[in-house]
């Protein structure tokens, strides 16, 4: 173990300060003069054809700017993968958060009723919101460039499916599935689009997540360069893979408003908007069915899910292989038969957020291992044990886990000693709850003795969920990151990394290694604003690959200043080549020699030499691979464990759900910022728990009911009971001092481990998240339009 | 338009404005005092507390009418003369804050809690704070920074 003067320490955020004054400037509260405001024109419907747009009542007004897809200088449809994604509709509406035309103007107000004036003449299609019935020879076709609802399918065949079936002892059939889920960062999207003085093109403050995808598409939609594209990151308030698309989109029609004015152009979303725009979590079906053995050994698994894309194909290309990689979970199985399909529909789309796929198979997968480890009568920590990852073992896609420490024993056992798993998951599993009535019975009037016991209404439960996941993009990407950091004459340093920030505490995480490896203190370094002028572009802040990656490339600029120093100094003190320099306490020093000198003072002496003090470091992800047929391949360069053990209080008569405790054991290889690290855990695992119990986004006819945080119920102070954070380090050769992943870890387990305890508490298996009050005790969910017909 | 007089931060303040409008959108736009956030507009996600006499209010559903001759805190007002308030100290000691977005109207929910109960239990801070949503820090290291502070 390296012994470090910073890392792993408790460390006050770089930019607290300012957030606890209430100093930090979020996009909203950037204002200019002569600023405008906008107000975005949508068809209250799914899917249609636009037919014409009729702007007569409004386009004498001169207080009224319109902009629409006629403005667009360059390209109209963006995407990651497909440019199938309007800036502004304007041949069909594909879902409800559609836009067709932007009012901008100086008075919001005045926007809001021009708005209303605006008649959009359309024809209705046929909806679909069914992604089940989106592959079928007559579902209405969402984007007719391609000839089916198809966005993606990833094929992993591994051995012999038929065989495995045909020669194991016993199988389980089971289909799980997940809702829409919404980011809910609570700051709302905004931005600011600001014309610059003559040839320099345009300047962009927002809520973004990736600075650099920002770029691109505003770039492509103006029909510019690059370089005239600045774009700035705000403080961002909350993103968890949300600003991204969203954003890249608001942003270029920011821009394009702002040329055509050639006034500041502010966009700023309510909360409804957002909801209602913004895109989703996947929602997924999942089918498994596995062959085991009577010893509890896998033998076969087959796969089938099918993800929601809703209207546009965003991130699901990404998202649904990271899927197909993860979706066996973190289990030795000889034959395996996966097919991941995202496929269109007029729902709102869906794409990047925090956990990237793999939240819904590991819910659907573990639940599973608990069944088998139920139906054979062993605990669920043998079934997985028997099963579970080892060094040397292969991978579903025929990956041999070998050169970092495969942890996922460690952290299970790690996780049920802290808890007391076994005893109390055996003594939990003896209740016998009496349930008053039965859910699918018509007449729901109790009768006498079918009231519950008074006293016999709260059971408790405990229950673990175990992962697997891929480090950083994998095969998914190019996976390189930048940083720039300047040495000043007196020590002080400016850093940069070009992965942005999202709120996580990155900028704390990198100045922590750049004053490691220089030996100096956080306080020293000057952390700035995420612009994409001044640092080169580092990917997105996605997959967890932030620290590893972004605090690789600082490392190694850090690295490289320190070695300017050294040869500074190796002259200066007339060191040989091998003696040791020492940077710590703020002081350089040489043992032998006897020398020490301040590292305020040797930057002076070293610049006044000409010693180059500013450095652009950079780490290139090592080389992955993958096989698109047969899903075969290194998939990600390395893995990360968790193990998550939830203990929850169930009431029967309520189908509430009370979260007593959760122990979360994670192995995010070496802990940089244990502050920031524990906070990863507190947060990912709240929300974690909300998409367990309580988070969805419904939709009637494609339109999302929920739109505001009074339906949309995301966890509050008094929802969550401990959340006990461990953390395993383990060897690992890559990233900053073999640091890796953590961010998203935490959140994947949550909602499986409840869904084992509640099956632990009262016996009964549920299928389809959120398990809320009324999925406890009525196995279904209850909308709005059915309490409107007056039944239950 | 109406002149309303009230008390800012300490400080007395008159502005000229619609009596109609949010209080919110007072201290933001007219006043330039941005600290106070806005996260959804119906007083379901506290980013725009401030204290109204003392009391937490959710300053999206105030009038600015109804401060008339009242007292508005703000989290511009926590600290004084450039140090922090000890509260938000404890809340950079102990990781309360990640993005920062709710951190203003959480501060403040803390603020009117500890004047009125300088030892809260943990289950009057969740109480207290109930109204204010995070979605980065899970609620643990703020409930962790008032109990500290009311040490
Ligand atoms: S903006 Fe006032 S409570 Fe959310
Ligand atoms: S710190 Fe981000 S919402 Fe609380």
């Amino acid at each position: 173990m390296n012994n470090f003067n910073i890392v792993g320490k408790n460390v006050i955020r770089q930019d607290g300060l300012e957030k606890v004054t209430g100093e930090a400037k979020f996009a909203d509260d950037y204002s200019f003069p002569n600023q405008l405001y906008s107000m975005m024109v949508r068809l209250s419907v799914a899917h249609a054809n636009i037919k014409s747009i009729d702007y007569s009542s409004i386009e004498n007004d001169p207080e009224i700017i319109i902009i629409d897809s006629r403005d667009i200088p360059g390209a109209n449809y963006i995407g990651a993968i497909r440019q199938d994604q309007p800036i502004f509709a304007d041949q069909k509406i594909r879902t409800y958060g559609d836009v067709v035309c932007m009012l901008v103007g100086s008075d919001p107000e005045k926007l809001e009723l021009a708005g209303k004036q605006v008649k959009i003449n359309f024809e209705t299609l046929p909806t679909l919101t069914d992604p089940l019935k989106s592959l079928k020879k007559d579902a209405p076709l969402i984007h007719e460039q391609y000839k089916d609802n198809l966005i993606v399918h990833y094929p992993l065949r591994k051995g012999d499916i038929e065989k495995g079936f045909s020669e194991c002892d016993h199988i389980l059939e089971q289909t799980y599935t997940t809702p829409f889920i919404e980011h809910g960062y609570i700051e709302p999207e905004a931005v600011i689009a600001l014309l610059r003085e003559g040839n320099k093109g345009v300047h962009i403050i927002g809520s973004i997540q990736n600075p650099h995808t920002t770029q691109k598409v505003v770039a492509t939609v103006l029909g510019w360069p690059l370089a005239k594209v600045r774009i700035q990151q705000a403080e961002l308030g909350g993103s968890f893979g949300g600003k991204d698309d969203t954003m890249n989109i608001l942003s270029a029609r920011a821009a394009v408003a702002a040329l055509k004015t050639k006034r500041p152009v502010k966009i700023r979303y309510s909360r409804e908007e957002s909801i209602l725009e913004s895109y989703k979590r996947h929602p997924y079906t999942m089918h498994y069915k596995v062959g085991y053995n009577n010893d509890g050994k896998l033998i076969a698994m087959k796969i089938d899910i099918l993800a929601d894309g809703g209207a546009y194909a965003s991130m699901s290309p990404f998202v649904t292989w990271r899927t197909v990689v993860q979706a066996t979970g973190p289990y030795e199985i000889e034959n395996v038969w996966t097919d991941v399909r995202a496929v269109y529909t007029n729902n709102p789309y869906t794409g990047a957020m925090r956990g990237f796929g793999s939240p819904q198979p590991i819910f659907a997968q573990e639940s599973i291992m608990d069944e088998i480890a139920i139906r054979l009568d062993i605990s669920p920590d043998t079934v997985r044990r028997i099963n579970g990852f080892k060094t040397g073992s292969v991978t579903a896609s025929g990956q041999k886990l070998h050169d970092h420490d495969v942890n996922l024993i460690t952290v299970m056992d790690r996780a049920i000693q802290e808890s007391g798993f076994q005893e109390k998951w055996k003594l939990f599993k003896s209740q016998k709850p009496e349930f008053g009535i039965a859910p699918d019975r018509d007449d729901l009037i109790l009768k006498k003795d079918e009231f519950i016991d008074p006293d016999k209404t709260v059971y408790k439960g405990i229950g673990l969920a175990v992962s697997f996941r891929g480090s950083s993009l994998g095969a998914e990407g190019i996976d390189t990151a930048a940083a720039y950091l300047s040495v000043q004459a007196d020590g002080s340093a400016y850093l940069l990394c070009g992965l942005a920030e999202n709120g996580q505490g990155l900028r704390t995480t990198f100045s922590i290694i750049a004053a490691e490896v220089l030996g100096i203190s956080v306080d020293d370094i000057f952390y700035l604003d995420h612009d994409t002028s001044v640092i080169p572009d580092s990917g997105p802040t996605v997959a967890s690959r932030s620290t590893v990656m972004g605090g690789g490339a600082v490392k190694n600029a850090a690295e490289k200043v320190r070695t300017a120093l050294q040869k500074f100094l190796t002259e200066k003190w007339e060191l040989s080549e091998n003696d040791e320099l020492l940077f710590a306490g703020n002081k350089v020093s040489c043992k032998r020699k006897n020398k020490q000198i301040g590292f305020s003072e040797l930057c002076g002496l070293a610049r006044n030499k000409g010693v180059n003090l500013a450095a652009l470091g950079w780490y290139a992800g090592p080389q992955v691979d993958w096989e698109e047929e047969t899903g075969q391949g290194d998939a990600y360069f390395t893995y990360v464990y968790g193990c998550q053990v939830a203990e929850v209080s169930v009431n029967i008569s309520t189908g509430q759900v009370a979260i007593d405790r959760i122990v979360a054991v994670h192995d995010p290889g070496t802990v940089i910022n244990k502050v920031g690290a524990e906070g990863q855990v507190f947060g990912g695992v709240t929300q974690g728990a909300g998409y367990g119990l309580w988070e969805e986004i419904s939709t009637h006819q494609g339109m999302p009911r929920e739109l505001n945080f009074d339906e949309y119920l995301v966890p509050t102070s008094k929802d969550i009971g401990k959340i006990v954070p461990i953390f395993v380090q383990g060897k690992e050769k890559y990233g900053p001092w073999g640091a890796k992943s953590l961010g998203e870890p935490t959140l994947e387990l949550t909602a499986a481990a409840l869904a084992n305890a509640i099956r632990n508490a009262i016996g009964k298996r549920f299928y389809n998240l959120p398990l809320n009050l009324e999925e406890i005790i009525l196995q279904r969910k209850l909308r709005k339009e059915d309490l409107q017909r007056g039944s239950m | 338009m109406k002149n309303i007089e009230f008390t800012l931060n300490g400080f007395p303040m008159l502005v000229y404005v619609d009596p109609s409008l949010r209080l919110l959108d007072v201290l933001r736009n007219t006043l330039g005092l941005t600290g106070t956030k806005e996260g959804c507009d119906i007083g379901e996600c506290g980013a725009c507390t401030v204290l109204l006499n003392g009391k937490a209010v959710n300053s999206c559903l105030v009038l600015i009418g109804q401060v008339e001759n009242q007292n508005v805190l703000t989290v511009e007002g926590l600290s004084s003369h450039g140090s922090l308030h000890p509260l938000q100290q404890k809340f950079l000691e102990y990781g309360a804050v990640q993005c920062g977005f709710c951190t203003p109207g959480m501060l403040l929910s803390a603020y009117a809690l500890l004047q009125e109960n300088p030892h809260p239990s943990e289950d009057e801070i969740k109480d207290a704070i109930a109204g204010n949503l995070c979605r980065c820090t899970g609620y643990k290291p703020i409930i962790d920074a008032i109990t500290a502070y009311s040490r």
